[in-house]
């Protein structure tokens, strides 16, 4: 199971194994990491589950798209490299993902 | 504030947020999560959409993994309050036990409301609330060649569009003259109707049913109210719910299309509280007329405020309502609540699906619907939750931007 590293705001770093298919979001949520909020619980409606993604990492994501890409428009403290977690979903391929978290989501 | 032990009858989307944010704020005493559904507790909202379609499967519904409550010593029973002894201040379980709580929260939800027709009891009749019901209806959603949705509400419209894409031809009977006509304006009604005959989904309004037909025991059509027979090897209905308020009333507690709460969501008893779904509260966005709204937003936000509460931090509840609904390829949000609009404004264009209705009442702008425009719906929030106003006369202007006007009215 590939593991992903979400950091907090404050600098607290959580590893976290997630399921292949599973969404980053998800991931975080199932190991209790603060600092995500989610509150559409994945719908991509809410722009709650913001994270910035290390610049390596970044690149090997397929871009932010559509919806997405319209509602990070409006994440707080948005950045190039921000993502909204839950439309992350988690491969192989992102085994050993460094994801940092906004100090609030709203 | 010491209260040794707070009770919560429900586990679904509030009653776990009360028992999440209760520990988040640091609540040391005992937390009871009493559910009568087989499980963890999960979200709904998939169980018409994402989940039917095998887009998400069942772990990816769940709120957290069995290890969290657990580890965050919130004691999940899968069991039925029977009773409220307010008196003795405990609720008696359907296994025989009696609970004690300082604080009891009620967080029952709402069940479907029944086909009131003969024939509803036919096997391939459905409504869909819980994982059970999605779970015995996918596969029948995948082969059936007829469908007839009951209800153009939004659980009904999402699963047309479902059962649209699987191959099935759709025939969805509504007794109003628009889809969502309770939720939304004219104009989003307009794009969603004509959204959902292009994919192939017949609308039929001004439309009910007197009776489900079946052959042993097994739907094969349904009788329209103008007398027609559709085949149909199955049936999905969506006509509203009912607020699950038997164990309240029972209990003597004020009831009045819901649980009766205050501002601060109690109930008629000062050691109970009632979110979500089944609660009537004073809503700041209504006038403050007694309201009971079905959403995501208000369970969660319903239970943080309770929550709070409960950590000595009272607020009263004025949350701004917002919601989604996805069907094919349209995600409708919605900001605020349109009830008793007398204008609107439309930005966008129908053509491309993108658009968003600006709802106001007299000058005042109470909702705003945006499909596939979900920036438009992020800078509504904003708008509506804070001064300065944006006037109807600012909003029909020639190029006007809701988020550029949202970005350029910030503190
Ligand atoms: C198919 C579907 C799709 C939806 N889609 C959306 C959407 O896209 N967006 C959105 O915002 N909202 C959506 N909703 C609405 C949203 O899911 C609800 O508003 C929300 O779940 C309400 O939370 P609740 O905790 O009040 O009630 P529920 O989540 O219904 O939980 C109540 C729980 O209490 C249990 N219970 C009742 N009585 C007892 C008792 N006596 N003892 C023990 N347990 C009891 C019930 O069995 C149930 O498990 C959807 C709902 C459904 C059914
Ligand atoms: S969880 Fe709501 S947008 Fe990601």
């Amino acid at each position: 199971m590939p593991t992903l590293t979400l950091i907090e705001h404050n600098g607290t770093a959580h590893q976290v194994t997630g399921e292949i298919g599973q969404s980053v979001m998800q991931a975080a949520m199932f190991a209790s990491v603060p600092g995500i909020q989610a509150d559409c619980g994945g719908a991509c409606s809410c722009a709650t589950c913001h994270a910035y993604v290390d610049d390596q990492w970044l690149a090997r994501l397929p871009a932010a798209e559509g919806t997405e890409a319209d509602m990070l428009e409006y994440a707080v403290e948005r950045n190039d490299n921000s993502r909204l977690t839950c439309q992350l979903i988690i491969s192989e391929a992102l085994d050993g993902m460094v994801l940092r978290l906004p100090a609030s989501q709203f | 504030m010491s209260l040794a032990s707070v009770v919560i009858v429900g586990a679904g989307q509030a009653g776990f947020q009360v028992a999440t944010s209760l520990r988040q704020a640091g609540y040391g005493g005992r937390i009871s999560l009493i559910g009568d559904e087989p499980g963890l507790p999960y979200q709904r909202p998939p169980l018409s959409k994402a989940y039917l379609l095998g887009k998400i499967g069942a772990t990816n519904l769940l709120f957290r993994p069995e290890n969290f409550y657990t580890e965050q010593r919130i004691e999940l029973r899968h069991d039925r309050v029977t009773a409220i002894d307010r008196q003795n201040r405990r609720v008696l379980l359907e296994g025989g036990e009696a609970l004690a709580y300082d604080h009891l929260v009620l967080a029952t939800g709402a069940h479907n409301r029944p086909l009131p027709v003969p024939g509803a009891e036919l096997e391939g009749v459905f409504g869909i609330k819980t994982k059970i019901d999605a779970d015995t209806l996918a596969p029948l959603a995948k082969q059936a060649r007829n469908v007839v949705v009951v209800g153009a509400g939004f659980i009904g419209l999402e699963f047309a569009a479902v059962a649209v894409s699987l191959g099935s031809a759709v025939h969805v009977l509504e007794l109003g003259d628009r889809p969502m006509a309770r939720a939304v304006s004219r104009e989003m009604s307009e794009l969603f109707s004509q959204a959902h005959h292009r994919w192939g989904v017949h609308l039929d309004f001004r439309q009910g049913l007197t009776r489900v037909i079946g052959e042993n025991g097994r739907v094969t059509g349904v009788e329209t109210s103008d007398g027609r027979i559709l085949d149909a090897d199955l049936v999905v209905f969506g006509i509203g719910v009912i607020p699950n308020t038997q164990l309240a009333s029972e209990a003597g507690l004020d009831i009045a299309n819901g649980i009766k709460v205050d501002a601060n969501l109690l109930t008629s008893d000062l050691h109970i509280s009632a979110i979500g779904d089944v609660a009537c509260f004073p809503c700041l966005q209504n006038d403050e007329q007694p309201t009971r709204l079905e959403s995501v937003q208000n369970a969660v936000d319903q239970g943080r405020t309770v929550a709070a509460r409960l950590m000595g931090k009272p607020a009263p509840y004025g949350a701004l309502p917002w919601f989604w609904t996805d069907q094919g390829d349209m995600k409708l949000q919605i900001a605020g609540l349109s009830n008793g609009y007398d204008s609107t404004v439309v930005i966008g264009s129908p053509d491309s699906a993108q658009l968003s209705v600006l709802c106001f009442r007299g000058d005042q702008l109470i909702a705003v619907e945006s499909c596939n425009r979900p920036g438009d719906h992020l800078a509504a929030r904003k708008i509506l939750s804070r001064p300065p106003q944006l006037s109807p006369t600012e909003a029909a202007a020639a190029g006007f931007d809701l988020k550029a006007w949202e970005a350029a009215n910030r503190d």
